[in-house]
């Protein structure tokens, strides 16, 4: 199971946890399912989240992840 | 100062002459105003004198009745049921129903000549019914603050917050209460900074057409042709690939040319003029009033440090306004502001904020300088009252590879410590500072960025090489990419050009931002120069009757891979390219995807300053910037932006200030007014190249255009203090404020 990690004001939607354990072989299988769990994320998703894995910032949806995997949920990077 | 210090390069470090060199000082470079067509038409726009008002009536009559105007557009020209940000972009293109800050646009006319234009916009009449106002951030999340528009928060916002609270965070990690009850000193202050606008010297310029079919094509100054062409697309109805964009040079962005403004209105005016051609240019004041300044900010921090320096605990709240639409990067703040440290316990909360501002844009490390400025200095203030050396500080509770980050995720490879050792080393910490002069130091932090890229590139019949791109240059990226694609292909940097192409050669690419294009491009580029180098093994391979994986490319030719593969002559790739008609075509390489890897990057910038007790004036003495860029590709254009960000940043520190009257309208929309830093302003800017090369790019490649200008709003205010003892938490920093302080201390 792969962990996502969430920002603590999005708790209200998980029933206070900061931490998800969701089924998922890939970035995108991991957040299907998280919005599955709680699905008062779905427009928080839909609106944009940037996903960082192992430290880095995986920008691609279909990019396999280990099945015990740290995703952290951040709000849309973009720069100047 | 490469970390690994094994790796010799050719070309990758050194500083041949520019490619637009000659272009930009023979006045030959094409700017967004430079672009003219037969039958062009001249746009210009009516906008709001207020800063909150209900649009009653716009009568447009006695501007068509002029002759010579050729075409008007309304809100009711542009197409209904637009939602989120696409909604947000056409309400900024053309207001609807009410202006939201002053200099909003309500009308557009074409015609014939500009001064026709401009006298057609004056004959349009809109009736106002003025609304009551907000400005400040504090102020409008007060209970009786005039709402901007109901409904616009997002899911983030609970229930209960007040209405022009349009997003709101909050994201931490460790027992924040304990941490301050471990600490020696709490100490908790609050910041403001107000809004700064990119001062990019080039105005917002365009020449749009489209006819009644529903294509068109535009030229236009931006940071990212894809995005103007998705964003006009949205906000007028059009399929988007009938719109095809292509980018002037372009004179500074920063950010600010990441969107649309008045893009827009030269296609809406078009295609009611016939399809004839209609250019738009941004007066300076349009530029002040309309787009995108960064947001302005009101920031709550506390700290808990122990006596040795370690932090214990830490708690940001920021709120910031970033205008009348959601956007202000108070996100980013948040990520960015406690990035450099090693924290046990930190929370973060964040309020996007809407007021009857214009729409704020992306500047430069979008947040971060705010963060920082009040991160910064309250650090500062403690190591002080400890008696701490303030590099010491940084170098004590500094990140490292594999801590994990304030924001949650765990760093790859960094180099803070690098930065922060150089910085200490350097000469300037040991210069001798006499009466009213100080010293400050600040940290400072920026992601860096990705994306969707896509990158061509194609072998010329006598070997030279044309790569495609589609990230504008904004800051050297053509020079640094035809120094990757040289190196790798083995040929003269003479022997490459960089073309950054239109929105029909390429697939989608995002804009110059995030300091992305010689990562991201260049990244690809090289992809697609082992490509070609790949077929042009395959060719030699083929002349000499040997298998392709028996040839390897060696200083631009091909040559067998060992005493096995036979013995033939190197083959130039001079020599493959002038066969490829007769060998199996063009060779070419062609690389798109999100590019990973990306490397983050942190500075330290060391600032000497001296006030004028009897003026307040305060004088930039030497000057500092110390940054990781991974490794420098083209060191000049690297010192480049390194003084640039500082420089921007210095005139934030110091000048930058959106001002406002009572009336909501801004007072200051001129560059007299608005005051950027000039040359006689400052010394010049020393610069540190420290490199620790990013793991996650072929050549170490970091990223580094949004860094620098950072830590100087927080250096400065350290050394204000370290001169005169006053500390300052509300920039600008000006005479006046700083005179105030100095009174105030008695």
């Amino acid at each position: 199971m792969a962990t996502v990690q969430l920002w603590s004001s999005l708790t209200r939607f998980t029933d206070g946890a900061r931490a998800v354990e969701v089924p998922g072989a890939t970035v995108a299988e991991a957040l299907d399912n998280l919005v599955k769990a709680h699905p008062g994320l779905d427009p928080i998703l839909r609106g944009g989240v940037s996903v960082v894995i192992d430290g880095e910032m995986i920008p691609n949806r279909h990019a396999e992840i280990a099945p015990d995997a740290e995703l952290f949920l951040m709000q849309r990077l973009k720069g100047g | 100062m490469a970390k690994d210090g094994l790796t010799e390069f050719r070309l990758i470090g050194t500083r041949p002459d520019r490619p637009d060199g000659l272009d930009k000082v023979t006045g030959r470079a094409r700017y967004g105003a430079d672009f003219a067509l037969p039958g062009m038409l001249f746009g210009a726009v009516v906008r709001s004198p207020h800063a909150h008002a209900r649009i009653v009536r716009i009568d447009t009559s006695r501007a068509l009745a002029l002759e010579g105007v050729k075409a008007v557009v309304t809100r009711a020209d542009l197409p209904d049921g637009l939602e989120g940000e696409d909604w947000d972009l056409q309400e900024n293109t053309l207001a609807g129903d009410r202006a939201l800050y002053d200099g909003h646009a309500v009308a557009a006319v074409a015609a014939t000549s500009r001064l026709l234009a401009e006298e057609a916009a004056r004959l349009i009449e809109v009736d106002y019914e003025v609304l009551p106002h907000v400005i400040d951030v504090d102020d409008a999340i007060r209970p009786d603050a005039p709402v901007i528009r109901q409904g616009a928060a997002d899911a983030s916002v609970p229930e209960g917050m007040p209405p022009n609270v349009v997003r709101y965070m909050e994201f931490g990690h460790g027992d924040i209460e304990a941490g301050f009850a471990e600490a020696d000193i709490v100490r908790e202050r609050s910041y403001r900074t107000e809004a700064a606008h990119q001062g990019y010297i080039e105005p917002h310029a365009c020449v749009g057409q489209l006819g009644a079919d529903g294509a068109g094509e535009m030229w236009v100054c931006t940071q990212g042709q894809w995005y103007i062409r998705r964003m006009c697309a949205a906000v007028l109805g059009l399929e988007t690939a009938q719109l095809r964009v292509t980018p002037s040079e372009i004179g500074g962005g920063f950010g600010g040319k990441t969107t649309i403004f008045m893009e827009p209105l030269s296609l809406a005016l078009s295609r009611k003029a016939g399809g004839r051609p209609v250019k738009i240019v941004m007066s300076r004041a349009e530029v002040l009033r309309a787009t995108g300044p960064t947001a302005s900010a009101s920031m709550d921090v506390r700290i808990g440090m122990k006596k040795d320096g370690t932090i214990t605990a830490a708690r940001a709240e920021f709120r910031m306004q970033g205008g009348a639409f959601p956007g202000a990067p108070v996100d980013m703040a948040l990520y960015c502001a406690f990035a450099p440290y090693k924290l046990p316990a930190v929370q973060h909360i964040g309020y996007d904020v809407l007021a009857n501002r214009p729409k704020c844009a992306a500047y430069r490390a979008p947040g971060s300088p705010m963060g920082a400025f009040a991160v910064e200095s309250l650090l500062d203030e403690m190591c002080r009252e400890l008696g701490i050396d303030p590099v010491e500080m940084r170098l004590t509770n500094a990140v490292r590879e594999g801590d994990r980050a304030s924001y949650g995720p765990t760093f790859g490879s960094i180099g803070l410590v690098e930065v922060l050792e150089a910085a200490k080393g350097h000469p300037n910490m040991a210069a001798p500072l006499g009466p009213n002069q100080g010293r400050g130091i600040a940290s400072g932090y920026w992601f860096n960025h990705s994306g969707e890229t896509s990158v061509s590139m194609a072998i010329s019949e006598d070997g030279t090489a044309q790569v495609s791109v589609g990230t504008p240059d904004i800051g050297g990226s053509r020079a640094s990419i035809a120094l990757m694609v040289a190196e790798r292909l083995g040929i003269p940097y003479e022997d490459v050009r960089v073309n950054v192409v239109e929105t029909g050669a390429l697939g989608v690419n995002e804009p110059t931002h995030g300091s992305r294009a010689t990562f991201a491009s260049g990244k690809a580029a090289v992809v697609a120069a082992e490509q070609a180098i790949a077929e042009m093994c395959r060719r030699a391979a083929a002349e000499w009757g040997i298998d392709a994986e028996a040839v390897e490319w060696v200083d631009g030719a091909a040559q067998p891979a060992g005493p096995n593969a036979g013995r033939f002559p190197p083959m130039t790739i001079a020599e493959i390219a002038g066969k490829m008609g007769q060998t199996g075509g063009p060779i070419s390489g062609h690389h798109e995807g999100l590019p990973e890897g990306v490397g983050a990057s942190f500075g330290a910038h060391v600032v000497d300053v001296e006030v004028d007790p009897e003026t307040g004036r305060v004088t930039i003495l030497r000057y500092v910037v110390v940054q990781d860029a991974g490794r420098a590709i083209h060191p000049a254009y690297v010192e480049g932006q390194y003084q640039g960000g500082a420089v921007q940043g210095i005139g934030w520190a110091l000048n930058e200030e959106y001002v406002y009257d009572d009336r909501g309208r801004l007072a200051n929309p001129a560059f007299l007014d608005y005051r950027v830093p000039v040359a006689s302003d400052l010394p010049m800017i020393d610069t540190v190249i420290v490199e620790v090369p990013n793991p996650g790019h072929p050549y170490g490649v970091r990223g580094v255009g949004e860094t620098g200008i950072t830590p100087p709003l927080p250096a400065i205010a350290n050394a204000i203090e370290d001169a005169v003892g006053v500390r300052l938490t509300h920039l600008p920093m000006s005479p006046s404020k700083v005179l105030a302080a100095l009174k105030g201390r008695g």
